[in-house]
């Protein structure tokens, strides 16, 4: 396929995707969280577990008419339960919006595989699996521990840094940016497309279109690019994927580029972050940890459980009785794994950060088909990470508690986190 | 003691490779599986526990557990 063909058929498909339903926005305070949920607003960006547990005891499964309509379960077992139920459930949309794309998107969807429902999902999924073992990312380990160590030799000379944006977020950037083939100068850019895609939520509709267009017509750039000077690299490969027995359709191609870009970054951003956040309010952990790495891993893990940066959506796909309460076709379901993993129900001391909890079925990285595919390189840039920093700057502290900020939506993360490392 | 991973609920997660590599390995996509015909050392249960008691999806049996 030319260019010029792969251009045009992605432009078609694409117009087929806007075609969907909108809904008004509705913004400004929360009036009752069990009716009018919004994890948009600053109170739940700042500390939405709370917010949560208080949901749990209370409700358990919260509902808001804004978005169109959507419910929150938060108890692990009903947070299971949607996720494990592709049938009753859509991945169509992922992120919640004002915009429900139409369904004959389904089983597709716009960014395959996470977009994607049985029996489709199963073969675009397994295109991208062998790339993504645990085997296949160790590889990206030793030039992903060198830009750990170069990003903490910058800080030389400074006594607070801001270990969110001078550290966590480049480390997903420059790793999935090398993994795509395409050029690590374009870091910025990313940054944008990710708060154009998620944290642009409640934009007018046709505001968010044309920011997403800008992430599309990129990712078109670097097909072209890939076409004319195919290497080594994901983009090449999707491009000559073979899927029974054709290649991917085009939309597929920049969709799941589309997937890969955006999911790899903000979230592994964000879990670094929030790790040392953590490390630095809790000098008990911090200590121990330092004295003892090889407790790291086991630590990740509780960390992963007790700040999962992931929240998914769903698409409820016919009027039912779910549960308790009634659902009714096209609502959204936020499907909070933070909340499932801080269920007393599910976790003993659930609300609390036990650094060597032994038996941790957390479900930051999803249950069921939707697992991440990331999974394994999420673990080793934050092993890495946080490995490093710990070596280079075993003392630190928040430089000003006051100026942490979280950032909003479905990924939760520090966007500023000034620490005092001198 | 052996242990067995039910292939209809392992997603991957890769939480027993990453725990006890000593008995579970991971396909080529990453799916886990069981080394030695899952046949676990004397003195190696409570690793097979814990790999158990750490997969998100329950796929893990632990046959012939006293």
């Amino acid at each position: 396929m030319t260019a010029g063909d792969f251009t045009r058929d992605f432009r078609e498909r694409r117009e087929n995707e806007l075609r969907g339903s909108r809904s008004e926005i509705v913004t400004g305070p929360v009036s009752d969280w069990a009716t009018d949920f919004s994890h948009l607003e600053p109170e739940w960006a700042a500390d939405p577990y709370p917010i949560q547990d208080d949901l749990r005891e209370r409700c358990p499964i919260a509902h808001t008419g804004r978005f169109g309509g959507a419910w929150l379960p938060t108890r692990y077992d009903d947070v299971a339960a949607v996720a494990y139920d592709t049938e009753r459930f859509s991945s169509r949309a992922i992120i919640l919006s004002n915009l429900r794309p139409p369904r004959e998107l389904a089983p597709v969807g716009g960014s395959p595989p996470i977009s994607s429902d049985p029996p489709f999902h199963h073969d675009a999924r397994k295109v991208l699996l062998p790339a993504f073992t645990k085997a296949a990312v160790t590889r990206q380990e030793p030039a992903t521990r060198a830009l750990c160590n170069s990003l903490i030799d910058a800080f030389e000379g400074q006594e607070v840094v801001d270990a969110a944006r001078d550290y966590a977020q480049h480390i997903p950037v420059r790793v999935i940016a090398g993994m795509l083939g395409f050029p690590p100068a374009d870091g910025p850019r990313f940054r944008e497309f990710v708060a154009d895609l998620l944290e642009g939520v409640n934009l007018p509709p046709d505001e968010r279109i044309e920011r997403v267009s800008r992430l599309f017509d990129y990712l078109l750039a670097q097909v072209n690019d890939h076409l004319g000077n195919p290497r080594e690299d994901l983009t090449t490969y999707l491009l000559n994927t073979e899927l029974h027995g054709r290649k991917l359709d085009p939309s597929h191609v920049v969709g799941t580029m589309a997937l890969l870009l955006i999911a790899g970054i903000d979230t592994t951003w964000s879990a670094i972050g929030a790790c040392l956040w953590h490390l630095a309010r809790n000098p008990g952990d911090l200590s121990r940890l330092v004295a003892d790495p090889g407790l790291l891993p086991t630590a990740i893990e509780e960390f992963l459980r007790a700040y999962a940066p992931v929240t998914m959506a769903r698409l409820v796909k016919q009027d039912m009785h779910w549960h308790g309460v009634d659902m009714k076709a096209d609502d959204w379901i936020l499907l909070s794994f933070p909340a499932a993993n801080r269920d007393p129900a599910q976790f003993d001391r659930a609300g609390e950060v036990v650094i060597d909890r032994e038996f941790n079925r957390h479900a930051a990285f999803g249950l069921g088909i939707h697992r991440c595919v990331g999974s394994h390189l999420a673990r080793m840039e934050l092993r890495v990470a946080l490995e490093t920093w710990l070596d280079r700057i075993p003392a630190f502290t928040l430089a000003d508690p006051s100026a942490v900020r979280w950032s909003a939506g479905q990924i939760r993360g520090p966007r500023t986190l000034p620490l005092r490392i001198g | 003691m052996r242990v067995q991973i039910n292939s209809q609920l392992c997603q991957g997660h890769g939480r027993c490779y990453d725990l006890v590599p000593s008995l579970f390995g991971e396909d080529s996509e990453g799916y886990g599986t069981v080394l030695d015909d899952g046949v676990v050392p004397p003195g190696s249960e409570p690793d097979a526990r814990r790999a158990a008691l750490n997969c998100p999806e329950h796929a893990i049996q632990l046959l012939g557990e006293a």
